[in-house]
């Protein structure tokens, strides 16, 4: 396996205070990884930082993705490359149709790569399809985005959009926080059905449950703006019985 | 030199040789600067006009001089005082010799916005106005001659009369003679007496008793309409039961040397009849300093004169300096129905104060008023409107919803309703909306995939999803694509 993103000593601060201090993580193509740690240890912020939100100050270090220096790309230009992220709010747009905002999305993106736009026929299949697998009613097609949507609406919602775009980075921001664990079981799915030896995918959470499903190749620890320990899945059994103070001291 | 500056010398050569003023040479195709009784005979007798009309002309300019410290102070609107003894008010079109031969004597900046509004290159020929294009217009939008005869032989028989304005005076005199100054009386407003003394040209529509206008009068005389003048009178009859569908304007950028413009725009809807007005306004707004463009300045008004009419007016503002403009509805017949959807677009330095007038007098009389207004960059926007209830109104309803979008720190949009019931059973309902479109909101559409400018386009075009979609099907996609192009340089 070859590693996919590469991420080296990345020190990121928010109005002039550190958050991130020295991050390194390589994620091989095809590898799951967890990111697990205590509210505040930057778990979020590195979510952001990857996907290129403004607000951000980054200091020092780099992140490359498929060879390319991410830090350089534009937001819309990494979601072309192929980086997806699965908010944790995800966020409402008033008047604009579900599935007219997916297929703007999913056209922008193919449009940038130079590949040819889907036609209304062409996405209306790919989008029964996708909603099919995650067990959700063709009516939400016709909902505004994410407006007047459940919390596990909106994950489930993020998580179509996921499999629409077919991305190859896919980084997964506390999807299973407000799930019912009926809902977590289908986004699981949902997310284990985009597994593939080109997807890699970053899975924030605080909870060893959805790894359960998910199955991650590698777990790491984030404390306090640094990766303190990394293992396999035994690695959140562990934590489970420890908790953060006991994992992190051990460290 | 430029055209306009040709024009210019030649007109200043033309008056310094007359300087008692009027120059009566036929040939010069054009009225000195300045606003007299003089001009408006000019202007009268170019258009061959009857004497009658003549007289209404002169009736309006006269009312006009006597309003001259009139002009609207009330409007949410700052420019300099206009100095209407140094403007033109009659000029004739140019001749091939003055136009353009060719796309290539076209400002690219204008070319670019024609191509990203998909704007197909025989009509933006017509557009631009390069020489001979103007023939084959039917021709390019609708791909034959053919068409475009079939669509006039039917309007005929069915006895639908469309025509301009100073044509139908000449062959339905009575009809004009009826209607005109009927709804918008030629004191109205300054503008409006202004317009009633110097219109040059506009559109006549008439549909007759039980007809149902069979197409959209707009999309086969789009072009046309670019070739308007600066003061534009329309009148549209809508016979009892009849229909009729109109839209005004084009979504291309309309580049125009005269700064002001003043039209009046009368509908009249007798029983059972419906009349859906929908305008799309792209004039040029100016650079983004706020310098160059035009003063929109319209009186737009309907009258619901019989039982069970109704009347709609939409429309899409994205161009100008500044527009002020109310299109209104008169609701005298008993159950008639009023309606109002406007998105208006203030970027830059742009100004715009617009909304309506809802003046229920009938019984049962209906409005409905949606109200969208989009600031960005300095832009300012004024919702002014006003719902009056009559005493006779009895159980009239209202509904009014405004709702403005910021985009930035620096725009404003400003609510101002007036209410005004004197009738118990009235119903009137008001809600208003300020949002802003929030970093997280173009952040989430951007890591999807959208360029800031896509991104800021699909949330608005969300916004005004209620308007838009009561354009007609292929207005609607290009007004999509219209609000993406004025809101350029809005982000980022």
């Amino acid at each position: 396996m070859t590693i996919a993103l590469e991420i080296k000593d990345l020190h990121v601060e928010i109005s002039d205070k550190e958050i991130l201090k020295g991050v390194s993580l390589n994620i091989e193509h095809g590898e799951m990884a967890a990111i697990m740690g205590p509210n505040g240890a930057g778990k979020s912020t590195l979510a952001s930082v990857l996907a290129g939100k403004e607000g951000y100050t980054i200091t020092s270090g780099s992140i490359k993705y498929l060879g390319k220096n991410l830090l350089d790309m534009p937001i819309d230009e990494r979601a072309a490359a192929g980086v997806f992220l699965a908010f944790q709010y995800p966020v409402e747009i008033p008047g604009v149709a579900t599935s007219a905002f997916v297929r703007t999305a999913l056209n922008a993106q193919r449009r940038h790569r130079g590949e040819s736009e889907l036609d209304g026929i062409e996405f209306l299949k790919l989008a029964r399809e996708k909603a099919k697998e995650l067990e959700m009613s063709e009516d939400f097609f016709q909902r505004e985005v994410n407006v007047g949507f459940s919390g596990g609406e909106k994950k489930r919602a993020e998580i179509f959009q996921m499999s629409m775009l077919s991305p190859t980075l896919a980084i997964l921001d506390e999807t299973d926080s407000g799930l019912d664990i009926d809902t977590l079981k289908i986004v699981a799915a949902g997310i284990n059905n985009l597994r593939s030896d080109k997807l890699c995918g970053i899975v924030i959470t605080h909870y060893q449950r959805l790894l359960e499903h998910l199955k991650p190749d590698t777990i790491h620890i984030l404390a306090d703006g640094k990766i303190v320990k990394t293992g396999d899945k035994s690695l959140a059994i562990l934590l489970e019985e420890k908790g953060y103070q006991g994992i992190i001291e051990a460290a | 030199m430029a055209i306009d500056t040709e024009t210019i010398n030649a007109v200043e050569k033309a008056t310094k040789d007359y300087k008692y003023g009027f120059v009566t040479d036929i040939e010069t195709e054009f009225a000195p600067k300045g606003l007299s009784e003089d001009i408006v005979r000019y202007i009268s007798s170019k258009n061959d006009e009857p004497e009658w009309l003549l007289e209404w002309r002169l009736q309006a300019y006269s009312k006009w001089l006597k309003m001259t410290k009139e002009d609207p102070k009330w409007a949410n609107i700052h420019f300099p005082e206009i100095d209407f003894q140094d403007a033109y008010y009659y000029a004739a079109p140019k001749t091939d010799a003055e136009k353009p031969k060719s796309l290539d004597e076209i400002d690219p900046e204008i070319l670019s916005t024609y191509n990203k509004l998909g704007i197909p290159i025989r009509e933006q020929e017509m557009l631009a106005g390069i020489v001979g294009s103007g023939n084959v217009a039917v021709d390019a939008v609708f791909d034959s001659v053919s068409v475009a005869t079939t669509f006039k032989s039917k309007l005929s028989e069915l006895g639908i009369i469309f025509c301009p304005i100073s044509e139908a005076v000449k062959k339905h005199p009575d009809l004009v003679k009826k209607y005109l100054g009927s709804v918008v009386p030629q004191t109205d407003n300054f503008y409006a007496a202004l317009n009633s003394a110097v219109y040059s040209d506009g559109s006549f529509v008439y549909i007759p008793k039980g007809v149902r206008c069979p197409m959209d009068l707009s999309t086969y005389f789009r072009i046309n309409a670019a070739e308007t003048g600066q003061f534009e009178r329309t009148l549209i009859i809508a016979d009892k039961g009849s229909f009729v569908s109109y839209l005004e304007g084009c979504t291309a950028p309309m580049r125009d040397e005269n700064q002001l413009h003043g039209a009046v725009v009368e509908l009249i809807a007798l029983d059972d009849a419906e009349i859906k007005y929908a305008t799309v306004q792209n004039w040029y707004p100016g650079d983004e300093n706020g310098k160059g463009g035009i003063y929109n300045f319209v009186t737009k008004r309907g009258a619901c004169r019989g039982k069970n009419s109704r009347i709609s007016w939409t429309q899409v503002e994205t161009g100008s300096a500044i527009t002020w403009k109310y299109p209104s509805v008169l609701l005298q017949g008993d159950n008639s129905v009023g309606e109002f959807y406007s998105v208006a677009i203030s970027n830059n330095k742009q100004q715009a104060d617009t909304g309506t007038k809802m003046i229920h007098i009938g019984r049962n009389t209906k409005s409905t008023i949606i109200s969208k207004g989009i600031s960005a960059g300095y832009g300012q926007q004024t919702y002014r409107g006003l719902v009056r209830m009559q005493a006779g109104a009895e159980n009239a309803t209202n509904f009014s919803q405004c709702d403005s979008l910021l985009i930035g720190n620096n725009c404003g949009g400003h609510t101002v309703p007036y209410i005004d019931s004197k009738n118990f059973s009235a119903e009137v309902a008001h809600e208003a909306t300020t949002s802003k479109i929030s970093d997280e909101q173009l952040f989430y559409c951007q890591q999807r995939g959208l360029n800031p400018e896509e991104a800021v386009a699909l949330i608005v075009n969300g916004f005004c999803k209620e308007v838009l979609k009561k354009l007609p099907m292929e207005f609607a996609v290009e007004a999509q694509k219209l609000l993406e192009v004025s809101l350029e340089g809005s982000v980022g």
